[in-house]
């Protein structure tokens, strides 16, 4: 028998705002609420959104020192963690020694402690891997906070208005402060390419927080339908649809997150799970390119769509990853690789829909500008 | 008016029959992003996928309730399939059929079972 889903602390608050619920990663989530999908897109766009994404993994890491977890955690992670300042987060991945990816994450350096965002589906696996393979490093998940995302381009002075300390953090910035009378841990970044905040907030207060922030008229509670149009339009990867075992990072364009030191010559160069698969191919191209793609007309060319050199004929290239309905873009947007030859933006492909083959376009992402505080 | 447990409404109009979705329909389906219509003249038979939209979530079929010809199609929902959404039972009708055999909309529910079947 399946395991019972689990709620998150704002699950009573989904039902009473009228949300659709349905089961993911083990938990029962809001997949919209009354204002449906395209127009909770929207207003996050144009105001502010609020979601409930505890269901991801919030994960403390400590040992000696920052740096000396830091520098364990670089051995299952090919970035520069031990380089990460003071305060600020970075995004990240963890690979497997064939060079594919087991998860993608947020990392945070908080002092004392590393602290991580990892996905719901994987934060067993990634607590697992954490746990038997870096000596010397406790690893705790954290099981009684929420986690909101409060993201669009008045999210910023919504928050201000509770903590005026959020007011001159930048994108990427981390600090501890206290909403409501309550300390949080907020970072200034998200998954929509909008300005924006994550708070962990203790479990208990999550509720009082979350009708706080609704009270203001410029937010609105989002689900994950329009969490997902969100990060497609600004071309960010989901774990298990566009990135997953059998990607690597430079095949998933990601090579903008293994920083220099972690590369050939760097000064902790490899070390890293998959390092020999990942370093060659940074160094000489992967032989397939994760893109984005701009089908004409309106037909949106969902994850599965196999995708075709010629309008005729010819062996599938690949298929696509992710492919939704931009509310933004207003228009169908999808990614999915192709051949290296093949990855340049205007390169005209075909993607077969309900046995059609039907044009589309090779676009560079993301496909809505990003609106960060920089 | 009748309606399928495909959640069709059928109306009939001279004679030709008006198709399109319900209220419930619309709402369950999410909002509508792309309406794919048959070509006028074509022959269908019951069951027939005849039409194809998608929402934000997923892809759906619309069947030929009744064997007929389609004489009609409403191409504004091409360009805007969002009307399925604002007016499903008024402005955004789907096709009109001809029938060939008009008995088959006897198989068809009152509204009343209709509301019955959704409640």
């Amino acid at each position: 028998m399946a395991d019972a889903l689990k709620k998150t602390p704002l699950h009573a608050l989904h039902q009473e705002l009228g949300a659709r619920m349905v089961p993911f990663a083990g938990y029962e989530m809001p997949v919209q609420f009354a204002l449906g999908v395209m127009k909770e897109h929207l207003h996050t766009r144009t105001a502010a959104g609020l979601f409930d994404v505890s269901h991801m993994g919030q994960v403390i890491l400590r040992g000696d020192s920052y740096e000396a977890v830091a520098l364990a955690v670089e051995s299952l992670v090919p970035v520069d963690v031990a380089g990460l300042g003071l305060g600020r987060q970075r995004y990240g991945f963890f690979t497997a020694p064939d060079g594919g990816l087991l998860d993608d994450l947020m990392l945070a350096n908080r002092g004392d402690h590393l602290f991580m965002v990892v996905n719901a589906a994987c934060k067993a696996a990634d607590i697992a891997n954490m746990t038997a393979n870096l000596p010397g490093v406790t690893v705790s998940e954290v099981t009684d906070r929420a986690l909101l995302a409060l993201q669009g381009p008045a999210a910023g002075e919504v928050l201000e208005g509770f903590a005026p300390a959020t007011a001159t953090m930048r994108f990427m910035d981390v600090i501890t402060t206290d909403l409501l009378g309550v300390p949080c841990w907020i970072s200034r970044s998200g998954y929509t390419g909008e300005d924006g905040f994550e708070i962990s907030v203790p479990a208990e207060k999550a509720e009082v927080l979350a009708r706080a922030l609704l009270d203001d008229e410029r937010v609105e509670s989002i689900g994950l339908g329009a969490r997902d149009s969100l990060r497609l339009e600004a071309g960010l990867c989901l774990y298990g649809h566009d990135i997953d075992t059998t990607t690597s990072p430079v095949e998933a364009g990601l090579n903008w997150a293994i920083q220099k030191v972690r590369r050939t010559g760097g000064a902790r160069a490899g070390g890293f799970p998959g390092a020999d698969r990942i370093l060659a191919e940074l160094a000489e191209g992967p032989s397939r390119l994760r893109v984005g793609l701009l089908p004409e007309g309106r037909a949106p060319m969902r994850e599965g769509t196999p995708l075709f050199a010629a309008a005729e004929g010819g062996e599938g290239l690949g298929t696509v990853t992710s492919g939704a309905f931009g509310p933004t873009l207003g228009a169908p947007m999808s990614m999915g690789y192709v051949p290296r030859a093949l990855a340049a933006p205007g390169t005209e492909l075909s993607g077969e829909v309900r046995g059609k083959r039907l044009p589309a376009r090779v676009a560079a992402l993301p496909f809505v500008p990003a609106n960060f505080k920089r | 008016m009748k309606y399928t447990e495909e959640h069709e409404w059928l109306r009939p109009e001279d004679d030709v029959i008006v198709v399109g979705i319900t209220e419930h329909a619309a709402e369950q389906l999410g909002d509508i992003v792309f309406v794919e219509l048959p070509e006028v003249g074509t022959e269908v038979t019951k069951d027939d996928e005849v039409v194809v939209i998608e929402s934000v979530k997923a892809a759906s079929d619309i069947l030929a309730p009744i064997d007929g010809e389609i004489v009609e199609v409403n191409e504004a929902l091409v360009d805007n399939p969002g009307m399925v959404n604002d007016d499903p039972t008024g402005d955004a009708w789907f096709f009109k059929i001809k029938p060939s055999d008009a008995s088959q909309m006897d198989d068809y529910m009152s509204e009343e079972e209709y509301n019955d079947l959704i409640s």
